[in-house]
């Protein structure tokens, strides 16, 4: 029926299967992330030190080059270290991408009150909350595990399948801390931007809690002579899990159980203050 | 509805509701706080009965939600939308969240735009529309999926008078077309009347009154009010002779026709006894004198 003609039609076709409706939200999600030049421009920088690494990895193979250039070969070594640097650097510009990105997604639908909407269609919280996070789980997979992956498979297919099969687990472990870092920033940005509902105060509140809680862990420790104020630190929380994952020699003053503990415990708080705020109406009792 | 009731901590919002409303337009009346809007909530499944049980369309609310709500359009009362999207993306979007292709969803969103008159404007950010146009965006996303039940609430709140006829035509529109089943719910008893064929008025969270307009409307075609000049005694009498029910004041006769008698046959006694009829009216009970005596009940 041409589009002009002004009389309501009921609609009689197929329908899409119910699994997949959440994958709505994740395409439309995408192509509002990818409107802003600003955030575009962020996701391009995040493969710069990928694109560094890799160039790293070729000449570390490249000893005549090496030499050419007065460098030793020994100086470069790609190992578990070199890969807990690029998750450190990756890690960190994830988060920013988050803090650009995340309040986007929810604090639109909030602001005017388009849950109701949603809700009142077959789609459930739960699928909002995936369809939501499924955005960022892509965008930051793009920016840490996925580059990661392709630089443990160039170094293997440079160094050969011995090494390759030996440092095996590295491939493992940029995945876990990947997937941890992406599951704790996806949360914390949709739940902060859920309860603020203000795109630029929950960008801001993000950032807060990263830096100010850094901050504030390492107040607790000076004033209390204590370590109960890492618990505030979530970059040094992760940091931990990551020193473990990697098998990186670097001293810390919790237990990887304890900051296992603690971001499973930020994760919940998380999850719980968001699925508080995503729902039709609230009811005030 | 069935004993329904909801209570929000230790409020009842909704009290032992049992009603079952089957007709084509169903008006949801009572005054700010009654209850309207949290049986609406409850029925589309955002609020849990504390007691009781409803259906929609043949489903039960507590165990089928996923299948009620694939089959209803509903419309809210504030605003609902997201200032950033244009007014046919918004749409489109709802219409695949409802299970449209988005193919599909494309092609219906722009229908259901150019059907409640947002064509020229449908590339327009949410965020630019006025209010009136805002009413009509959330009515657009209702019905684009082509549901059976259209839950309205408020429709027309906030609208001024034109946008609100606009509105009242393109409601009575849809109910006419008999594709789908409206509840509207508001507090103006005259969107109500205008559009309704049944309503339920609720007073405090409870059933104060169900009427069925249609019935009513039928029922007070026998109720004339006649203004005449020159009538006397002999008029009344002739009146009553035909059958009909008369109480004359001064000048005013209200009376009840008889079965058979026609407004024709009042005014060719007229003519016989060279009386001259002023105004004739229809007495009917108004939906006001309804709400009314329900509230006062």
């Amino acid at each position: 029926m041409a589009v002009y003609r002004r009389s309501y039609k009921p609609y009689a076709g197929t329908l899409t299967a119910e699994w997949s409706r959440f994958l709505v939200l994740f395409r439309y999600g995408r192509k509002s992330v990818f409107r802003s030049k600003m955030q575009t421009g962020l996701f391009v920088i995040c493969f710069f030190f990928p694109l560094a690494c890799l160039i790293i990895i070729y000449l570390a193979h490249s000893a005549s080059f090496l030499a050419k250039i007065g460098i030793p070969a020994q100086l470069i070594s790609i190992d578990s270290k070199f890969f807990f640097r690029y998750m450190s650097v990756q890690g960190a510009l994830a988060f920013l991408l988050t803090a650009f990105v995340g309040p986007g997604l929810v604090s639109p639908d909030l602001a005017n009150g388009a849950l109701p909407l949603f809700f009142c269609r077959p789609f459930s919280r739960a699928e909002y909350v995936l369809g939501k996070s499924s955005v960022l789980a892509l965008l930051l997979s793009q920016v840490t595990w996925i580059p990661g992956v392709v630089l443990f498979v160039m170094q293997a297919s440079l160094a050969g399948a011995s090494w390759a099969w030996s440092n095996l687990w590295i491939a493992g472990s940029l995945m876990l801390s990947s997937l941890l870092w992406i599951a704790v920033l996806s949360l914390l940005a949709m739940a902060l931007s859920a309860w603020v509902k203000w795109r630029i105060v929950a960008g801001a509140l993000l950032l807060a809690v990263m830096f100010f809680g850094a901050g504030f862990g390492q107040a607790i420790n000076a004033v209390l002579r204590t370590d109960f104020g890492y618990f505030f630190n979530l970059p040094y929380l992760m940091g931990t899990v990551w020193i473990t994952l990697f098998q990186v020699d670097i001293a810390q003053a919790i237990s990887i159980t304890q900051a296992g503990v603690a971001i499973l415990l930020y994760c919940t708080v998380c999850l719980g203050l968001l699925l508080r705020k995503v729902r039709a109406y609230e009811v005030i009792r | 509805m069935q004993g329904l009731s909801v209570r929000f901590g230790d409020r009842d919002i909704l009290r032992n509701l049992s009603a079952s409303l089957q007709g084509q337009a169903i008006g949801l009346l009572g005054p700010n706080g009654a209850g309207k809007s949290t049986l609406i909530n409850t029925l589309l499944g955002f609020y849990k009965p504390s007691a009781g049980s409803a259906k929609v369309c043949g489903h039960d609310i507590s165990t089928a939600m996923r299948q009620i709500r694939a089959l209803v359009g509903y419309m809210p009362e504030n605003d609902a939308f997201i200032s950033k999207m244009s007014a046919v993306s918004f749409v489109q979007m709802m219409g695949e969240l409802s299970g449209l292709p988005p193919e599909m969803a494309l092609e219906r969103a722009h229908e259901a735009l150019f059907y409640v008159g947002l064509a020229e404007a449908r590339y327009r950010k949410l965020g630019t529309y006025s209010l009136g146009m805002k009413q009509l965006a959330k009515l657009a996303q209702a019905i684009v999926h082509g549901p059976r039940l259209l839950i309205l609430d408020e429709p027309t709140n906030g609208l001024d008078p034109s946008a609100r006829q606009r509105m009242i035509r393109m409601i009575r529109e849809i109910r006419d077309s008999g594709e789908m089943r409206i509840i509207l719910c508001s507090h103006l008893l005259r969107d109500v009347e205008d559009t309704c064929d049944e309503v339920l008025i609720l007073k405090r969270g409870q059933i104060a009154h169900y009427s069925n307009l249609n019935e009513e409307r039928r029922a007070n075609r026998r109720f004339l009010e006649l203004e005449a000049c020159g009538a006397n005694g002999d008029f009344t009498a002739a009146l009553e002779r035909l059958g009909c029910e008369c109480a004359a004041t001064a000048n005013r006769i209200k009376m009840i026709l008889a079965e058979g008698i026609e407004t024709r046959d009042i005014f060719r006694l007229a003519a016989e006894q060279n009386v001259r009829i002023r105004r004739l009216n229809f007495r009917r009970d108004t939906l006001e004198d309804i709400f009314l005596k329900a509230m006062e009940s």
